[in-house]
């Protein structure tokens, strides 16, 4: 009798917890919307949309988001820039071409690259990757996107590398023996054969990695600098919208000020954002999961 | 085009591989190298035993060392049971349906959001609705919300590798579906979970952003009693020194760094270590 009151009191309190890790999202989602209304009461959404000028901590007030997308996105492609060619090269090397041996070496220290926070990222760009710019092109501002989206780029490397790895693992040997018997190269077996079939999770994995970019928060905040601007260049100073957030919650703000709410609004557009690109990307490698089982 | 030309480009082409694998390796040696380079000089006990200070040859990171030893500890008690509780209830007793299936995307969608993201749910619910104000408990709350979807995610793979003739033979000898869960299945996926747990862990203990949204002040000269205490941590402080201008500055930050890098060095070492134990028990 004990055992079987037991038994039902433990899937009730197990049932209890799985509630507060489902309830964590939808207050995000609740509490987000919540304070944004709260903004878009003040001002349009249009104008939050469609602004080009970004200055709500100064009179007269503008709160276009623009400024912020832009930065982030400036961020977003360098990055991906950098890391999608040598993660695919990485990649292609430890699945094709190296041994057993060196693959389970080189994966676990690649890894480390994964594991060291954020804000060491952040230091590397201030103090090593900026003087190097600056000696090679000495009208770049101190903060300026291109040593962010370096770092940003150095970041996500690792997750690129090792998702396309699984993907080109997870290709059945007979479609590089097929090749190989035809008379193809490595080199054509690799760019010809391997990289299309593993297009799909290749592209997933491109998703990943940028929904994580555009999440990065201290690289950004400590090297990119604080100027919401709209521009092509990446020498010059930026604001990403991580960054904004910070900067706002670095001073002291009033709880019920519209620079508290801006916070939340910002915040919205991010989770969106990522949310869309989390959701195509973790759909795309499950699906193809299950294509090759 | 002739075999020799092909054969060429696919000897070229490995070569370039090879040399994008070396570079990764090369990056990540540049940057331990110039943070030790940078801040090994400032290293010593004092530096260790001090609180912040605006003088920089007498400051240290006494409280963010401190901060971020509570923060941690606060975190592992809070997230740990919770998040075994929830893979163990996914695994074992939830039916495999539509709401599952929502539950599992629920999770990876969570794992994946960014850290700020926490940083705003902590700041309005812990800080500002239940007022817990800047204090140990909002940090570690918000750092347990983080962490828990990458723990659940962990756990849930270790429970679902326990073999099933495991469960059959516990239930054969007449067990109880609880006593199968904590008597058997737990046991065996013990190892894989204390792994995911540190590696989170881990995790938490870099993350800056966060912290920063919930309020962790960077000027504190005293440690922290309780957990309603206001705190600073180790990332944070190394934020601090970084944003400034001065070398000094940017020294202490990377001493920090120094200090902070070898802790998350233990802790993965210590899951490194798990992880081959159980290798070595399981065969």
């Amino acid at each position: 009798m004990l055992s079987r009151w037991i038994d039902h009191t433990v899937h009730l309190l197990l049932a209890l917890c799985v509630v507060i890790t489902i309830l964590t999202t939808l207050v995000v989602i609740v509490l987000l919307g919540k304070e944004s209304i709260l903004f878009f009461q003040q001002v349009p959404l249009w104008d939050f949309l469609l602004g080009t000028r970004w200055e709500p901590l100064l009179e007269p007030k503008s709160f276009g988001v623009l400024p912020l997308v832009v930065g982030t996105l400036k961020i977003v492609f360098g990055s991906i820039v950098i890391a999608l060619p040598l993660g695919l090269l990485i990649a292609t090397y430890l699945s094709e071409f190296a041994s057993t041996r060196f693959r389970s070496t080189v994966k676990p220290v690649l890894e480390i690259l994964a594991g060291i926070p954020t804000v060491v990222y952040g230091y590397f760009a201030l103090t090593f990757v900026t003087p190097i710019i600056r000696t090679l092109f000495p009208d770049t501002q101190i903060f300026n996107a291109a040593s962010a989206a370096i770092v940003v780029g150095i970041m996500i490397l690792p997750m690129i590398s090792s998702l396309c790895d699984d993907a080109f693992q997870a290709l059945p040997g007979s479609l590089r023996e097929g090749a190989y018997a035809l008379g193809a190269t490595q080199f054509e077996v690799a760019v010809q054969v391997i990289l299309p079939s593993a297009a799909a999770r290749v592209g997933a994995a491109v998703i990943l990695a940028l929904s994580r970019a555009i999440g990065e928060t201290m690289a950004v905040t400590l090297a990119a600098g604080a100027t919401p601007q709209i521009s092509l260049g990446f020498l010059e100073s930026i604001q990403t919208m991580t960054a904004y957030i910070v900067q706002v919650s670095l001073g002291d703000i009033p709880a019920d000020g519209i620079e508290y709410l801006t916070c939340y609004a910002v915040g919205l557009l991010l989770f969106i954002m990522t949310l869309i690109m989390n959701i195509i990307g973790n759909h795309f490698i499950t699906q193809t999961r299950k294509l090759h089982l | 085009m002739k075999r020799t030309q092909r054969k060429r480009k696919e000897q070229l082409f490995i070569w370039i591989c090879r040399a994008a694998t070396w570079s990764a390796i090369a990056i990540l040696l540049t940057l331990l190298f110039h943070v030790m380079r940078e801040g090994i000089e400032w290293l010593d006990l004092q530096f260790l035993d001090s609180f912040p200070s605006r003088k920089p040859e007498r400051a240290g990171i006494k409280s963010a060392l401190w901060g971020s030893v509570w923060l941690i500890g606060l975190t592992a008690m809070i997230s740990i049971p919770l998040s075994i509780a929830s893979a163990l209830y996914l695994e074992e007793y939830a039916p495999k349906n539509r709401w599952t299936r929502i539950i599992e995307i629920n999770l990876a969608n969570l794992a994946a959001m960014p850290s700020i993201l926490y940083g705003l749910l902590g700041l309005a619910i812990f800080v500002r609705y239940f007022d817990l104000e800047s204090s140990l408990w909002s940090g570690s709350l918000t750092l347990s919300l983080l962490v828990l979807p990458v723990v659940v995610i962990a756990a849930k793979g270790s429970i679902r590798s326990v073999p099933l003739s495991i469960r059959e033979g516990a239930y054969a000898l007449g067990a109880r579906r609880w006593q199968v869960v904590f008597y058997q299945v737990l046991p065996s996926a013990l190892p894989g979970i204390m792994t995911g747990i540190i590696l989170a862990l881990s995790r938490a203990m870099g993350e800056t952003a966060p912290l920063i949204m919930v309020g962790a002040l960077s000027y504190i000269a005293f440690l922290p009693e309780g957990p309603s205490d206001p705190f600073t941590a180790l990332p944070v402080q190394i934020y601090n020194w970084a944003s400034r201008p001065q070398d000094e500055f940017h020294g202490l930050a990377a001493g920090g760094i120094i200090v902070l890098l070898i802790l998350l060095l233990t802790l993965n070492a210590g899951a490194v270590f798990i992880r081959e134990k159980l290798q070595r028990y399981k065969s």
